[in-house]
């Protein structure tokens, strides 16, 4: 279980990013971080990551506070990172170099293939697409079996009809070994289609602003009148975030407006 | 009307395949380079054969050709250029190990960059040559002066080139690194080595570059083995040919250690991502 237990950062700046952030996370739940820019979802996701260290307050990982990047946590940043130098076997089994060879290549063999690029295993990253590089983060990323998860705006670098692919696709990989999800994101429909439970974050300083229950059953069906509700909810609320007037109506154009302006 | 307009463009059509009446195939292209010198080499021989210039002060190639042969046969050339080239791997090899550590310690430290860089580059900015006459005075006229103005020479682009390298280390990447817990020397290895090689390969070579141009001012300033010496040589004896002689033996020679570092990398650099290459495997 992942617990944060009053999360504040200041950066040397003054800037305020995160002010007593406390929730937990279940083993094998899927959460979702929405909120504006600047909201801290990212500094949060860092903090998790053990990247950066919270000013006051502990993250902790089954009981084991966080100071540094720790083995049970992986995390997928924004854009693929892959090392430039290496092929994407190699890039994929960056992270269980201390294992022995033949183990390490069966691993890495059955992520590529379990990502569709079994064909590519010995092609350079540069000769990737964005979605095919993003599908190889996130097979380097679960190749060590991490129990959490942080996918930073994973999918935010990619066409529409990719990030909805890349989207099914993560799921059928974290139904393999549940591992806990946290994902940052600012596509609303994103959230809803991955999360158990979407947080809502408030810009300045960086806070929780509403916890959003998003148990729909899955495979979720984005034109679904359920799925419409909790856009609704969470746009509502994001909307209401950023002190801006309730929409008391609940027509289409009202959704359509808020997705176009709260971020 | 239309008609008119139809038989200019088939006659400006039939134009311009009249321009380009010569067809090279690919294979002869890269020799397109060798026609002028060749045509220009081959003219002056022709002018000298023909009585047209004497042919002292510059010697038409069949005369350098014969001093190259004879001091070739004699086992001179060699031994020059083994001095000289001796001379240039050690200075060489001196001046790399310096600037890359200093580079390296620059580059990744704010504090030591802000103590050592504003000497270093005070120091770089002094032309060379002008440390000669110290040099002779501190280390004598024999290897130890000429060793260390070579590796003068070579350690200012290095130290520039890894300092630049080691500072302009993508951030994000370092991340995956700390992400995935590398200790320190892993981060080196894994990390840090292999995303400045491009770079450090670049500060090799200018600096390999630059050592061949010193070794010349150090065995200017009194040698008595080296082409360097044979350049001076060849000017107090009046001898031109000796002198190209050991500017072609200095052409080739660089060349040849210049291809050694470029192919010695080359393994190790196939990664990159050139604009000028063609995507695909």
């Amino acid at each position: 279980m992942l617990v944060l237990d009053n999360v504040s950062k200041f950066y040397g700046n003054g800037v305020h990013a995160l002010d007593t952030v406390s929730f937990s996370v279940e083993p094998g739940e899927i959460v979702a971080v929405v909120g504006g820019s600047g909201c801290g979802k990212s500094t949060l996701l860092r903090g998790i990551a053990g990247l950066d260290t919270p000013t006051k307050g502990r993250v902790f990982i089954d009981g084991e506070p966080i100071h540094a990047p720790h083995p049970k946590i992986g995390i997928v940043f924004q854009e693929a990172r892959l090392l430039p130098w290496l092929t994407v076997a190699e890039n994929v089994g960056f992270g269980i170099e201390d294992r022995a060879k033949p183990e390490r290549s069966e691993l890495v063999t059955a992520a590529l293939s379990r990502v569709g690029l079994a064909d590519k295993a010995k092609v350079w990253p540069r000769e990737l697409s964005g979605g095919q590089a993003q599908r190889v983060a996130i097979a380097r990323a679960l190749v060590p079996r991490p129990a959490v998860l942080l996918l930073d705006e994973p999918f935010s670098a990619l066409d529409a009809f990719t990030r909805i692919d890349l989207q099914d696709h993560l799921l059928d990989l974290w139904a393999d070994s549940r591992p806990t999800l946290i994902l940052v994101t600012h596509d609303v429909d994103e959230a809803i289609v991955l999360a158990d439970r979407i947080l809502v974050m408030r810009p300045r300083p960086g806070r929780i602003f509403e916890e959003i229950d998003a148990k729909l059953p899955r495979p979720r069906d984005r034109q679904s009148a359920a799925f419409d509700s909790v856009k609704r909810r969470v746009l509502a609320a994001l909307d209401r975030s950023l002190n801006r007037s309730v929409r008391h109506d609940d027509t289409d154009t009202s959704v359509a407006a808020g997705a176009a302006h709260w971020w | 009307m239309s008609a008119v307009g139809v038989t200019g463009r088939a006659e400006i059509w039939e134009g311009a395949k009249a321009v380009s009446p010569i067809r090279l195939l690919p294979v002869w292209r890269p020799f397109l380079g060798l026609l002028l010198p060749i045509v220009l080499a081959g003219g002056w021989e022709l002018a000298v054969q023909f009585g047209l210039s004497d042919g002292r002060l510059v010697p038409p190639p069949s005369v350098i050709w014969q001093t190259l042969t004879e001091l070739a046969a004699s086992g001179e050339l060699q031994r020059h250029a083994l001095a000289t080239f001796t001379r240039v791997a050690v200075g060489f090899a001196a001046g790399v190990a310096a600037g890359t550590v200093l580079g390296a310690l620059t580059g990744y430290s704010d504090l030591i960059s802000r103590l050592l860089d504003p000497t270093l580059q005070a120091l770089r900015a002094i032309p060379s040559i002008a440390w000669v006459p110290l040099f002779i005075l501190w280390l004598g006229i024999f290897e130890a002066s000429k060793v260390t103005l070579i590796a003068v020479g070579v350690f200012f682009p290095v130290y520039l080139g890894v300092m630049g390298a080691v500072m302009s280390v993508d951030r994000k990447i370092v991340e995956v690194g700390r992400a995935f817990r590398l200790s320190g020397t892993q981060m080196v290895r894994r990390i840090l080595l292999p995303a400045v090689l491009p770079a450090y390969v670049i500060a090799l070579r200018s600096g390999l570059g630059l050592g061949w141009m010193f070794v010349v001012a150090a065995e200017f300033m009194g040698a008595s083995e080296g082409l360097g010496f044979l350049l001076v040589d060849g000017q107090q004896l009046g001898k031109p040919a000796q002198i190209v002689t050991a500017i072609v033996a200095f052409a080739v020679i660089g060349k040849l250690t210049d291809w050694i570092v470029v192919a010695l990398a080359a393994p190790f650099l196939r990664w990159e991502d050139r604009f000028a290459r063609q995507t695909g495997s």
